[in-house]
C-alpha cells in the first residue's frame, strides 16, 4: 500500500485534502518522514486519523465530495464484479447469474453518479480503470480474489456490507439536497440488497458454507472473513439506538444483543471507508 | 373496507389510489372474507385511547418529523405484527420443514420488534403526546395459511418497508432522525432480500417490484422509493383504523 498514492487518490475526489490535512500544508510534507518510520501495519490507522482529522475538523462534505467517494467505491465494486463475473469458478449457474445482475447494477450506480456530478457542474467526474486498483489487497489475498470461489465471495461481501455502511454515513450529508438523498437511498438499499444475497451464497456454499452466517450482521461478526477486515464490522454491535436500549422482553417476545444489533446496520465515516478500501487501491 | 373511504383531498392520494397497487389488487389479494374474519393479534393492544385523534377508529399521524417517526411506527407495528404470527402459527414447523428458514422468519419478527420499540420509545421521550397508538392488525387467513402465500405477504411488507423509507428521508429535517432511518431500512432491505430469495433464489434485486410498475431495481440501480401516500394505500387494507396521513411532510 502507497499511502501517497491513496492520498491522491482522495485528492482527486477531494482537491483540498492537503489543504485539510493542514492549511500551511507543511505538517504534511512531514508526513513522508513519519510514514517511513511507522510499521506497516499501523498506516492504516494513522491513516485514518488523518482523515479523521482532515474532516473531522470541518462541517460536512459538500454534495459533490460525497458523490465523489461514492463513485470511487461504486468503480471499486464494478470492477471487480466485471472480473469475477467472468470467471468460471461458480459451482452452480446460479452464482454467475447473482453476480452478472450485481454488476450490472454496480455498472449502472457508475453511470448515475457520473451523470450526477456532471450535473452539478465544475469539473469532469473522475474516471477509473482496473489499473486503479490492486485485487490483491496490497498482498493480502495473492492471486485468490478471482481463481478461489470462498476467497471471491469473501472479498463481495466485503464490498457490499462497506458500501452500505459508507452510504449510510454519507446520507445525513446530503440532507439539504432532496433529490440525490433520495436516491442515495434508493442506492444504498440496494447495496443492501446485494449484502444480504452474497451472504447468503456463503451460507449455503458447498461443500464448506459458512456456518449460521446470516443476511443479516449479528454484533460486529466478520463471518470467516480475514482480520485484516474486521473494521468493515466495527461498530455493528450496537444495542442501543439514540439511547433506547433494545435489549429487552416486550410483549412476551424477548430480544437479545444479537438480535438487538441485527435489527440497526451503522454508518462509517468517510475515514474508516477510505481505510477500510485502501488496500485495494493500487 | 369503508374505513378507506375516508376523504383525504390531496392529489398525490389519489395518484397512489390509482397506481398498480391499488385497492382492487389488495382486495383481489386479501380475499372477500377479509372484513368478516379480521384477525386481531394477540399482544397488540386496543384499548388504547385515541389521545389526539379526534374520531374513533382513525389515527392522525401528525406533522413534521414526529408525523414521518409515527408513520414508521405505524408500518413497524403493521410488520412485527405480521412476523408475530407467522412464528406462533401451531403449524409453523410444517410450513416451514427447514430450521434456516423458521430461523430467517424468527430473526426477522425479532428485527421488527425491535424496530416497534425503538420508534414507540424514541417518539415517547421527543413528543410523547403525539405519539401514536398501537394499531390493530388486519391480517386474512389467507396470508397465514401456506409457506407460498406468507412469502408473498412478507415480500410485500418488506419491499413496501424499503419503499417508504426510501421514500421518506427527504421528508426528515433532523440528521438525526435520517440517520437512524438509514440504520433501518438497510435491514429492510436485507429482510427482503431474503424472503424473494426464499421465494425464488436469485431475486433478491430483480424481477418486478410487485409494489408498483417495473422492476424492483430499475435500469438506473435504483431501489423504489413512495410517498406516504402511496404506501399507506397498500398498507391501509390491513390496519383496522384509518390512517390519516395528509399532515405529513411533502417535501
Amino acid at each position: 500500500m502507497n499511502i501517497f498514492n491513496i492520498l491522491k487518490e482522495v485528492e482527486k475526489v477531494d482537491p483540498e485534502i492537503f489543504d485539510r490535512l493542514d492549511p500551511r500544508r507543511a505538517v504534511f510534507k512531514h508526513f513522508g518522514g513519519f510514514g517511513k518510520k511507522l510499521a506497516a501495519a499501523a498506516i492504516p490507522v494513522a491513516f485514518g486519523s488523518m482523515l479523521n482529522k482532515a474532516y473531522g475538523q470541518t462541517s460536512s462534505p459538500s454534495v459533490r465530495e460525497v458523490l465523489e467517494f461514492a463513485l470511487l467505491l461504486e468503480n471499486l465494486e464494478y470492477h471487480f464484479y466485471l472480473k469475477a463475473a467472468a470467471t468460471n469458478i461458480f459451482p452452480a449457474p446460479a452464482g454467475k447469474t447473482a453476480f452478472g445482475v450485481i454488476r450490472d447494477h454496480e455498472k449502472a450506480h457508475v453511470d448515475f453518479l457520473r451523470t450526477a456530478i456532471s450535473g452539478l457542474g465544475g469539473a469532469a467526474p473522475t474516471t477509473y480503470t482496473d489499473a486503479n486498483f490492486d485485487w490483491t489487497a496490497d498482498g493480502l489475498l495473492g492471486n485468490a480474489t478471482f481463481t478461489d470461489y470462498p476467497t471471491m465471495l469473501a472479498v463481495a461481501q466485503a464490498f457490499e456490507d462497506t458500501g452500505v455502511r459508507a452510504y449510510k454515513g454519507a446520507a445525513p450529508a446530503l440532507i439539504t439536497n432532496d433529490t440525490v438523498l433520495q436516491a442515495a437511498l434508493q442506492i444504498h438499499s440496494v447495496e443492501a440488497r446485494h449484502a444480504a444475497h452474497l451472504r447468503r451464497m456463503r451460507r449455503d456454499m458447498m461443500p464448506n458454507g459458512v456456518a449460521n452466517l446470516k443476511p443479516w450482521i449479528t454484533m460486529k461478526d466478520r463471518g470467516g472473513l480475514p482480520a485484516a477486515f474486521q473494521g468493515i464490522y466495527d461498530g455493528e454491535e450496537a444495542t442501543t439506538q439514540a439511547s433506547v436500549n433494545l435489549v429487552g422482553t416486550f410483549n412476551g417476545i424477548a430480544i437479545d444483543a444479537n438480535a438487538a444489533s441485527e435489527a440497526f446496520d451503522e454508518p462509517l465515516t468517510v475515514a474508516q471507508v477510505n481505510a477500510i478500501v485502501a488496500p485495494f487501491i493500487a | 373496507m369503508t374505513k378507506q373511504t375516508n376523504p383525504i383531498p390531496e392529489q398525490d392520494v389519489l395518484q397512489g389510489l390509482k397506481n398498480p397497487l391499488n385497492r382492487r389488487s389488495f382486495l383481489q389479494y386479501t380475499g372477500a372474507g377479509v372484513a368478516a374474519s379480521a384477525l386481531l393479534l394477540a399482544g397488540c393492544d386496543d384499548d388504547d385511547d385515541m389521545g389526539g385523534n379526534n374520531m374513533p377508529g382513525a389515527v392522525n399521524l401528525g406533522s413534521g418529523d414526529v408525523g414521518i417517526l409515527n408513520y414508521a411506527y405505524a408500518l413497524e407495528q403493521l410488520e412485527a405484527a405480521f412476523y408475530t404470527a407467522v412464528v406462533a402459527l401451531p403449524n409453523f414447523s410444517t410450513l416451514f420443514t427447514s430450521a434456516v428458514e423458521r430461523q430467517v422468519l424468527t430473526d426477522i419478527r425479532n428485527h421488527e420488534v425491535a424496530h416497534r420499540e425503538f420508534f414507540k420509545a424514541a417518539i415517547t421521550s421527543t413528543a410523547a403526546n403525539q405519539i401514536i397508538p398501537s394499531l390493530t392488525p388486519v391480517l386474512p387467513p389467507s396470508a397465514l395459511a401456506s409457506r407460498a402465500s406468507i412469502l408473498a405477504t412478507a415480500k410485500t411488507f418488506e419491499d413496501l418497508g424499503v419503499a417508504a423509507y426510501n421514500g421518506a428521508g427527504k421528508l426528515l429535517t433532523s440528521a438525526t432522525f435520517l440517520g437512524i432511518a438509514g440504520k433501518i431500512v438497510s435491514v429492510e432491505a436485507r429482510h427482503a432480500a431474503e424472503i424473494r430469495d426464499m421465494i425464488e433464489n436469485g431475486t433478491f434485486a430483480s424481477g418486478s417490484a410487485g409494489i408498483t410498475t417495473g422492476n424492483i431495481v430499475d435500469a438506473n440501480g435504483l431501489d423504489v422509493a413512495l410517498t406516504p401516500a402511496q404506501v399507506l394505500a397498500a398498507a391501509q387494507p390491513f390496519i383496522k383504523e384509518t390512517i390519516n396521513a395528509s399532515n405529513l411532510p411533502t417535501t
